[in-house]
């Protein structure tokens, strides 16, 4: 035996690949004892081949630091994989359709009649004060009523092994291209477990994101000038950006590309003079889109896009305005949002959470701030959290002071103990704790990522699963083990 | 599929790089087998090399001396030089990725790879026994992202763009060691060469790739008019300067409303067909030289206008 096992204990937490008896689970046996088998060498070739399949298909994530600006790095990944039986899977499939299409609902609600805020299940005040909500988008018609065409939900296990969502990144979520790209690497490095087990393939996800993204176009009939907009080179995600619309056969373009004429149709601008563009998925924060209507000062943006998308000449996916519902106070009110537009439980519970809006809930929060993790409501990449029972005394009376003074701007969830995976560390497998980004797409019909972008805190005990703070990522495996010989 | 404006500049730029970039480390090379064939009382040294790339007052700048290894530094590692192998190859590398959805992935993977190569290893240029080899990576990786587009890139304008600029920064160089290796040479200069004019010559002729091209057409004993010919005039050879005139020709074609540039590049095309260049005193072939540079910018400059 070459990979130390022998340190790997499960204890009081789930474990994707081995029960607390040490046993692995049914699904993983195969990869298991495949993994035991292979000696050293093989292990270091593959950890090797990983490496160098990264580093020169460059993919790359970009760290914002204040001293040195941006660096490039390898994204880190971790070549044992993560099992979930398919049978599981499509409980969670269904429970994350569910989801996005009651937040779809939710979102174009909020921008029309408002029934929800009238009929008093979602709080007047809540709205009023929301960041992510657009006046300029009122009364807008989005095709097909849709305005999240992707969402990336976060899901994580607790200790008793029951999948929550943690979060919906309604804005601009990213990781796709990851999921897609460590599938390459694996099926280069473990073909043997692909003929082996049933492994459900993840590959078709930019045919189906075209799809979504070209039913939306406003001129049916022609083939639609689908185009992807990215802030440029200098955005941490600019990698999947390039990928994407490279997999989808779109054009990649940034603002300056664009132009809206007086017609208020967008063009782009070509070497042979302005081409009209139908659908754009941008890639750009809403206030960056359009100085006319958003930050005046916006270079990365397109003057007057939002008079085009208004007129109809365009469309944006997702639609400006979707990340009201992208917001950690909102994500409280989700099981009650299933409830209102589809008369439905939630098929995947939420992750108990307190509105520090609520006295009675932040009086909750600051007696027990030693097992609690407080989150902004707006922030994502896991910026500006506290971790109650990992903070500092200093940091914890912050975060109480943060939360009288904002009390909106703030939610709070009891610890869960993240579920972990066996991640090769040198030599060892040690367990690290995990979460799982499934992305939505929601059209014409709602179609679900096979699995998706597995996040592992690659320090020891973290559980801070974010690129941007040391986390990596492995490949999901959905194993279909009913066809598994 | 219409080509966005900044895309196409990107695929131009990326053709002149990668192409400068191979023409540094071939230029290099056969200056280093050069002297090693030269008595050391010939003075020829490296600054050549620096005039070549009208970069001498920035080199001085850099550097007190014209030694080998300031000019070798300068031209292939230094980052200060914004014409140095490594910040060529830095750009070819961050163009491609701002059109990663244009070029075919393999491409992209050649070129990331090579720039991190180039990068590594930079410090074994420095040394002779190393430096072969780590040209010869650099010449070969060129060659390589150049194959894999002819063979996986769709021939569309893109394409195009990216034969404009490896064909106009090839004329470009080929006029460039033109132009410093005759004037360096003059002095000997005569119907008789000595056996290290010769030897210049040849290196001139080799700096391009093209003395075997050159011996296998002429099938002549090495003369500076047959030497001027072959590399200004002859239509077959991919780095004369004809030739890579030829295919410029051939690309505007297929671009719209050419007319600006192709006019511009066909009259360069005239002169030089009423030219003859191996017929010129070095001082008239000099200015002659000037002359068809001034013409290479202003094509530049006028696709630059029309397209980009």
């Amino acid at each position: 035996m070459t990979i130390r096992w022998g340190s790997y204990k499960v204890k009081n937490l789930y474990d994707e690949m081995l029960r607390a008896s040490g046993r692995p689970r049914p699904a993983a046996q195969t990869l298991s004892s495949y993994l035991r088998s292979l000696k050293d060498q093989e292990i270091e070739e593959f950890k090797v081949a990983a490496e160098s399949a990264i580093h020169v298909m460059g993919i790359t994530f970009t760290v914002y630091t204040e001293e040195e600006g941006t660096i490039d790095r390898a994204w880190p990944f971790d070549i044992i994989p993560r099992i979930i039986d398919k049978k599981e899977w499509q409980q969670i499939e269904n429970g994350l359709k569910q989801r996005a299409q009651a937040l779809n609902l939710f979102i174009d609600d909020l921008y029309n009649k408002q029934r929800i805020v009238k009929d008093k299940i979602f709080p007047a005040e809540l709205l009023e004060d929301s960041r992510n909500f657009r006046p300029q988008c009122v009364g807008v018609n989005p095709p097909l009523g849709i305005w999240a065409h992707i969402c990336g939900s976060d899901l994580v296990r607790d200790k008793d092994g029951t999948f929550y969502v943690l979060e919906d990144n309604l804005r601009v979520p990213s990781g796709v291209s990851y999921m897609l790209e460590n599938r390459q690497v694996m099926k280069r490095l473990f073909s043997d477990m692909f003929d082996q087990y049933s492994i459900l393939p993840v590959d078709d996800y930019p045919s189906q994101l075209y799809d979504t993204l070209a039913a939306l176009s406003p001129r049916p009939g022609d083939q639609p000038e689908v185009v992807v907009l990215t802030p440029g080179i200098y955005n941490s995600a600019y990698f999947e950006h390039a990928y994407l619309a490279q997999q989808m056969g779109a054009e990649l373009v940034e603002g300056s590309d664009l132009v809206v004429n007086q017609d208020n149709v967008v063009y782009m601008r070509t070497i042979e003079g302005l081409a009209r563009v139908d659908v754009i998925y941008r890639r750009i924060d809403d206030l960056f889109l359009d100085p006319e209507v958003f930050h005046p000062d916006s270079l990365l943006g397109v003057p007057g896009l939002m008079r085009a998308w208004k007129a109809g000449n365009v469309a944006l996916a997702n639609a400006p305005g979707a990340g009201v519902a992208d917001d950690k106070v909102v994500y409280a009110f989700v099981p009650e949002i299933i409830k209102y537009y589809l008369d439905q439980d939630a098929l995947i519970p939420n992750v108990p959470t307190y509105k520090c809006i609520d006295k009675q809930e932040r009086d909750h929060v600051i007696a027990h701030i030693d097992k609690m993790v407080v989150k902004p409501a707006n922030e994502s990449g896991g910026y500006g959290m506290l971790i109650g029972p990992q903070a500092s005394k200093e940091e914890r009376e912050k975060f109480v002071r943060l939360m009288r003074r904002d009390p909106r701007n703030y939610v709070a969830q009891p610890m869960l103990t993240l579920s972990t995976a066996p991640t090769l560390v040198g030599n060892r497998v040690e367990p690290r704790h995990l979460d799982l980004r499934p992305f939505i797409l929601s059209g014409e019909q709602t179609t679900v990522t096979t699995g998706g972008l597995t996040r592992v805190a690659l320090r020891k005990g973290s559980t801070v699963v974010n690129s941007s703070q040391g986390g990596g990522s492995k490949d999901t495996w959905i194993v279909d083990m009913e066809a598994t010989i | 599929m219409t080509m966005l404006s900044r895309v196409a500049s990107k695929i131009y730029w990326m053709g002149r790089y990668v192409e400068r970039a191979e023409n540094t480390a071939r230029l290099i090379n056969v200056n280093t087998h050069l002297l090693l064939d030269l008595p050391k009382r010939v003075l020829l040294g490296w600054e050549p090399i620096v005039d070549i790339t009208s970069s001498r007052d920035y080199f001085y700048s850099l550097y007190e001396e014209a030694d080998e290894r300031s000019v070798v530094r300068f031209m292939v590692t230094d980052t200060r030089n914004p014409g140095s192998i490594l910040n060529s190859l830095n750009m070819v590398r961050e163009d491609t990725r701002t059109i990663r959805d244009i070029i075919p992935r393999e491409a992209w993977e050649q070129t990331n790879e090579l720039y991190l190569k180039a990068k590594t290893n930079a410090q074994s240029v420095l040394t002779q026994r190393h430096r072969y080899d780590y040209l010869r990576t650099i010449i070969l990786g060129a060659q390589t992202i150049n194959g894999m587009l002819a063979g996986t890139m769709i021939h569309d304008e893109g394409y195009e763009f990216l034969r404009i600029g490896r064909n106009l920064e090839r004329a470009d160089m080929t006029t460039r060691i033109i132009d410093v290796r005759s004037a360096t040479l003059l002095p000997e200069m005569s119907e008789d060469l000595t056996p290290f004019a010769n030897l210049q010559w040849m290196s001139v002729l080799k700096s391009l790739t093209a003395y075997q091209m050159y011996r296998r057409k002429m099938r002549l004993r090495i003369s500076r008019p047959d030497v001027l010919k072959f590399l200004l005039l002859e239509e077959t050879f991919p780095r004369a300067f004809n030739h890579t005139l030829r295919q410029v020709n051939g690309c505007l074609k297929n671009l719209p409303h050419n007319a600006k540039p192709f006019k511009l590049l066909t009259e360069l095309q005239k002169k030089l067909l009423h030219a003859k260049p191996h017929e010129l005193n070095q001082e008239d072939l000099h200015s002659f030289i000037d002359e068809l540079q001034l013409s290479l910018i202003k094509i530049h400059d006028s696709i630059h206008e029309n397209y980009f």
